[in-house]
């Protein structure tokens, strides 16, 4: 399924909204994951807009995918993305991390619409993706599970526990997207825990690995249609990306792991934004 | 004397087949009429014996090697799907090495998981302080929607197994390493989760047991009237949560003197759970718990080890005598403690 032109603008449009929504509700909340939910947007966009077999007016359908954010981090991110999407009404984000509000930082599987897992705690996404694949095994469905994995989550040991487990059942109705955004809480992966060579980590764990730039969407779209064509194994499509992708103050700049945003701030962010899509009014 | 009963796998030959045995030999037969079960192990399929299951249902059993946090959250996975999965691993590693994943994955979104943890308490003897599961009852009873269970014998555990079924999420059945002798005669004798079943009636104070250390309380029990002439009434609170807060109110007002066994840490288990009720309740009643001191266990087979506790008949004889002769206040006015 390549990227026709036309569809590639609809998807930076969306895409361009989303970021610029990630801001106002960073804003309004008080503070989120902002850095690590702007860098995921370009692929969770082409997930959700041209790949995911889903149906947001009935998100509980039996045989849509499943797609969870093992990097539970980027909760701010999905909620705006899910929002769009259509599973429900973006105005209940301005209650964003409010008392009774039923999304927030971490999305709760149980409250937020269209979250298949509740993530926050890390290393946790991707054994859970891997338990709804082993299921569409053993109940004989098509669904896909999609996990999409921080870098710096790679640090947990249980996510090489399922990514073990996952070569080991073969499982080729698994994709995983790795969001390499070169940044953790205390600084750049590297620093903090090095990681490279991460493609060679996961090859080396059996898993059929692509490394592409994860904010080219036709890119993005190549590479899913090579990991939905292999199914001997799972798949880790990891896209390097940058950590505060379209806000120029935040880019690369660990600080916007999570932070907050004056109304003045938040404004600045959206016009650096606006600077990203010269050809998107 | 072989048991008798209505359902008669729950029964099957348990004077030879240990608790984890009919465990395993139980989640077969369950697994012939419901599909949706399946089961996960991390290398311990033949310790903990649900390779029993994986051996009729290949294609329903998953082996996830030494990697009990993965196996847990595949577990919620598979339930999310529409599965039931029953987890199987040691105690020690079911409520610790994996916690995080069990309260996260699967209590924190209230999944369909059954956890099966065999080898708790001292069970596990002479693997020593590593492999004993002392703190597992304190630490699952203080995570919401969990049902915790811990049998008394494969005849309970028969029992238990197939009432889990009918809890819409998690529950935790703890079991020994299957060496404990068997309670019940038969598996009529009505249980319920959450009911706390009268061993034995009794007036002049209430001992209350979970898991192997019952069958030590019957027999205790038996001894101190035949010896004694004290009248014992036996509870074997086989549900740590939710815990049976008639039971025990009726204990404490019919009795009012109650002493709890277990093998665990006295600290946050049956005792504690037991005791936060007598404490809220405002009744006056004497009371002790009795388990492990706080302190790490040495190595030993596990009935030197129940003897060293004082949580077998012995022990047990010993601390009931010693509750007897427990003061404690009867009057209400108090105006001259200040």
């Amino acid at each position: 399924m390549s990227l026709t032109e036309q569809e590639h603008k609809e998807l930076r449009k969306i895409a361009k909204k989303i970021r610029k929504e990630i801001v106002d509700v960073t804003q309004w909340s008080g503070g989120a994951h902002i850095g690590g939910s702007l860098s995921m947007t370009d692929f969770m966009v082409v997930l959700y807009w041209k790949y995911l077999r889903i149906d947001p007016k009935n998100p509980n359908w039996e045989e849509r995918d499943r797609l969870v954010l093992s990097k539970g981090h980027g909760g701010v991110g999905h909620a705006v993305i899910l929002a769009n999407r259509g599973y429900f009404d973006f105005e209940v984000l301005k209650d964003f991390n409010q008392f009774g509000c039923a999304y927030g930082m971490h999305l709760d599987s149980r409250k937020a619409i269209g979250v298949e897992a509740s993530t926050g705690s890390m290393g946790h996404g991707l054994s859970q993706a891997l338990g709804m694949a082993l299921g569409a095994r053993a109940l004989k469905k098509e669904w896909r599970v999609y996990a999409v994995v921080g870098d710096g989550e790679c640090n947990e040991g249980s996510i090489w526990e399922a990514a073990m487990a996952a070569n080991h059942y073969k499982m080729g109705n698994l994709i995983g997207f790795l969001d390499r955004n070169h940044m953790m809480i205390d600084g750049p992966t590297e620093s903090v825990m090095s990681l490279e060579p991460l493609d060679k980590k996961w090859e080396a764990f059996g898993w059929y690995t692509q490394l592409i730039d994860g904010h080219d969407m036709p890119k993005i779209c190549e590479a899913i249609d090579k990991a939905l064509a292999y199914n001997d194994g799972p798949s880790m499509i990891i896209c390097d990306t940058v950590k505060g992708k379209g806000v120029d103050f935040m880019e690369g700049n660990p600080a916007w792991h999570y932070g907050g945003l004056s109304a003045e701030l938040a404004e600045k962010a959206k016009a650096s934004i606006d600077k990203m899509y010269p050809d998107i009014p | 004397m072989s048991p008798e009963g209505g359902l008669t796998w729950t029964v099957y030959d348990a004077d030879n087949m240990t608790q984890a045995e009919i465990y395993g030999f139980v989640l077969s037969e369950l697994g012939k009429t419901n599909p949706k079960i399946v089961g996960l192990s991390a290398d311990l399929a033949k310790s903990t014996k649900i390779g029993k299951f994986g051996e009729k249902f290949p294609d329903r059993f998953f082996n996830f090697g030494i990697a009990e946090q993965n196996m847990f959250g595949v577990a919620a996975g598979l339930a999310k799907a529409g599965l039931l999965p029953f987890v199987s691993t040691f105690s020690v590693f079911a409520s610790m090495r994996a916690v995080e994943f069990l309260r996260t994955d699967i209590c924190y979104q209230n999944l369909n998981v059954k956890v099966i943890a065999t080898h708790g308490g001292t069970s596990f003897g002479s693997a020593g302080t590593t492999h004993h599961s002392i703190e597992d009852l304190s630490i699952i009873r203080a995570i919401p929607n969990i049902q915790l269970i811990v049998p008394a014998d494969s005849v309970e555990t028969a029992l238990a197994v197939q009432a889990c079924l009918e809890v819409q999420g998690p529950v935790y059945i703890r079991i020994g390493r299957g060496f404990e002798p068997r309670v019940y005669q038969t598996d009529q004798y009505g249980f319920k989760i959450g009911k706390a079943v009268e061993m034995k009636p009794g007036t002049d104070l209430t001992i209350i047991a979970c898991g192997a250390v019952v069958y030590h309380a019957v027999e205790a029990a038996n001894i101190l009237e035949r010896e004694d002439g004290i009248s014992a009434r036996v509870l074997n609170m086989h549900t740590i949560k939710p815990i049976d807060t008639e039971a025990i109110m009726k204990a404490v007002t019919e009795t009012r003197r109650i002493i709890t066994f277990e093998d665990h840490n006295y600290i946050g288990g049956l005792g504690s759970a037991v005791g936060e009720i007598i404490a809220e309740s405002g009744k006056g009643c004497a009371f002790t718990r009795v388990g492990l001191p706080d302190q790490y266990t040495p190595h030993g087979y596990p009935e030197d080890l129940m003897h060293y506790y004082k949580i077998d008949t012995d022990g047990i004889i010993e601390k009931v005598r010693e509750l007897l002769g427990k003061e404690f206040e009867k009057e209400e006015n108090w105006e001259d403690e200040y």
